[in-house]
């Protein structure tokens, strides 16, 4: 009985809010777009298709933001690396553009991560700054042209290809959950960026690496950031300066709104799915519902505004 | 009324600890030994040198000059992680806790077990652990898996000192162990420590509070304005007289 109650007051409303949110959403499109298709099989494997890339960043940011830091460049990686890739490969050859690819997201992580861990700069101000820089660089590098990329090995295993039936996006996303999710809540790894992001001294008296963990966590929002410019540039079979530009309030939308505190020390793998798709259902249905653009934007702002209230009402903090 | 341990190697041993930070003297001619199941009492007025002390001989702080002995060998603390090497633990002012974790993951913060082919946290095993060491200590929580957050002041002091209790092979920092608590948070507290002494630890206890130190200590060590003024038996003394050591007046 008396466990009864302390799993009672456990459960907690909020924690709950993305996938409640997430149901009246559905519910919501389901019934006023019934006659518009949104229901079909091919338009909610799409939402899921086109969310891929918003979970893949979501994934890297939930580390970075239970690290007690945050990533405001990884919008940006992803042109630099979408770009990078294409270029490298339609020079050299496929395994060349992935690996440039995924090092150049690397590499703009370690350079975030230097100026956080070692020189002790705010990680907001830090990837703030590297947002614009390598916005920069992703349209010096081509010119602001866009490159095709129409080696079909690539696109379809990172765009359209599918393997027993299923497309291969579904597997990246899938298989980055999970690994995610593992890491996240299975390993040291992930134990010692919760107590980081919760209390840095604490962790750093425990031995745990703090200055390391930090430099390490902003890579990994790197190649996340990467591995979604591959995804796109695959899926729309080429790159532009342009992909990712967008995404950075989707995807801290969908983190925050899955369950992870803005503040460190919190933070889901499994929550920043639920919000990507959220987000991504939402996109979807606006297009469906014949908003403009404008208009779409407006609608969403609001709801991810009444989402990130109820998923932050807490008393405790 | 307490064993002293009079005869064995000392646990740590400090031979004249000099600290400087720049031209000023943090710390000069400290020396100290502590046995093996021994608690000793650090008191001084703030400023004193005492936190400079605990840093020293928790690894933070190298000593401008002096040896740091652990059982009878001399060491060179370089960083933090030697000296809980070396079996010395520190409770913290301020706890350093993981608020947010729940009390297993904070007993093996840094220090965690795995299990299995992919290392992963094992979640049972120290959850076991814990809840078997905070029943032996009577640290009195709903449970091991509770989150720190939802604890006491005195019962967050308890998983601290049984934090340091389960790592400690040799000695034991309390800096103020129960400068923020209640007064029966902190005869609770009091008790954990006494239990300490009976696990063959020993015990550097930093207080501002003379009637805890008396309760506690089987000696007392004053010091002022960076200076060793004195080590008393704390049976042998009085308040008295280790007020006037504090001040300097009298």
């Amino acid at each position: 009985m008396d466990q009864l109650t302390q799993l009672a007051t456990r459960i907690n409303f909020k924690q709950y809010v993305v996938y409640i949110g997430f149901l009246l959403i559905f519910l919501f499109f389901a019934i006023v777009l019934k006659d518009d298709g949104f229901l079909s099989t091919r338009n909610l494997t799409n939402i899921i298709l086109q969310t891929a890339p918003i979970t893949i960043m979501a994934i890297g940011l939930v580390f970075v933001l239970s690290a007690g830091e945050i990533d405001l460049s990884f919008g940006s990686i992803v042109a630099v690396s979408a770009l990078v890739a294409a270029v490298v490969m339609n020079e050299h050859s496929m395994i060349l553009g992935i690996l440039a690819g995924l090092g150049s997201g690397l590499a703009i992580g370690l350079f975030n991560g230097l100026l956080v861990a070692y020189l002790r700069l705010p990680s907001f101000l830090v990837t703030l700054a590297t947002m614009g820089l390598f916005a920069g660089v992703a349209r010096m590098l081509t010119d602001l042209r866009s490159v095709p990329v129409l080696n079909s090995t690539f696109t379809g295993i990172f765009g359209s290809g599918s393997l027993f039936g299923i497309p291969s996006l579904i597997y990246w996303t899938v298989g980055a959950v999970a690994l995610g999710h593992f890491v996240f809540r299975e390993t040291k790894y992930g134990a010692h960026v919760l107590a980081l992001g919760d209390n840095a001294r604490a962790a750093s008296v425990s031995g745990i690496k703090i200055l390391r963990m930090r430099l390490s966590v902003l890579m990994l929002s790197g190649f996340c950031a990467a591995l979604a410019g591959l995804l796109y540039a695959g899926r729309l079979q080429g790159a532009r300066y342009t992909l990712g530009e967008a995404d950075l309030m989707t995807v801290i939308a969908a983190v925050i709104v899955g369950g992870t505190l803005l503040t460190g020390g919190k933070g889901t793998i499994i929550g920043a799915l639920a919000g990507s798709l959220l987000m991504g259902m939402l996109n979807n249905g606006l297009i469906l519902m014949g908003l403009s653009v404008s208009d779409q934007m407006v609608v969403r702002g609001f709801i991810i505004l009444i989402a990130v209230a109820l998923s932050l009402r807490d008393t405790n903090h | 009324m307490h064993e002293t341990g009079i005869g064995k190697t000392p646990v740590l041993e400090l031979q004249n600890i000099k600290m400087q930070f720049g031209g000023i003297t943090a710390v000069e001619n400290f020396s100290l030994d502590i046995k093996a199941g021994e608690v000793v009492a650090l008191v001084g007025d703030n400023g004193a040198g005492k936190s400079t002390l605990i840093k020293i001989i928790s690894g933070v702080y190298q000593p401008t000059a002096g040896v740091l002995k652990v059982s009878g060998e001399q060491c060179t603390f370089s960083d933090a992680s030697v000296a809980r090497e070396l079996g010395v633990e520190v409770v913290y002012q301020d706890l350093a806790l993981v608020d947010q974790q729940p009390v297993y993951m904070n007993l093996f913060l840094g220090r965690e077990l795995t299990t299995g082919p992919f290392n992963r946290l094992d979640r049972k095993e120290m959850l076991s652990q814990t809840q078997q060491l905070v029943d032996e200590l009577d640290v009195r929580i709903p449970s091991a898996s509770a989150t720190i957050r939802d604890l006491s002041g005195g019962q967050r002091q308890g998983i601290a000192i049984a934090r340091a209790t389960h790592w400690a092979k040799k000695l034991i920092l309390l800096d103020e162990p129960t400068a923020a608590l209640g007064v029966a948070e902190t005869a609770k507290v009091e008790k954990t420590i006494q239990s300490l002494r009976e696990r063959n630890l020993a015990v550097l206890i930093i207080s501002h509070s003379l009637d805890q130190v008396f309760r506690l200590s089987d000696r007392i060590c004053v010091l002022r304005q960076g200076k060793q003024i004195g080590i008393r038996e704390t049976q042998k003394t009085d308040k008295n007289e280790i007020v006037s050591m504090i001040t300097g007046l009298g």
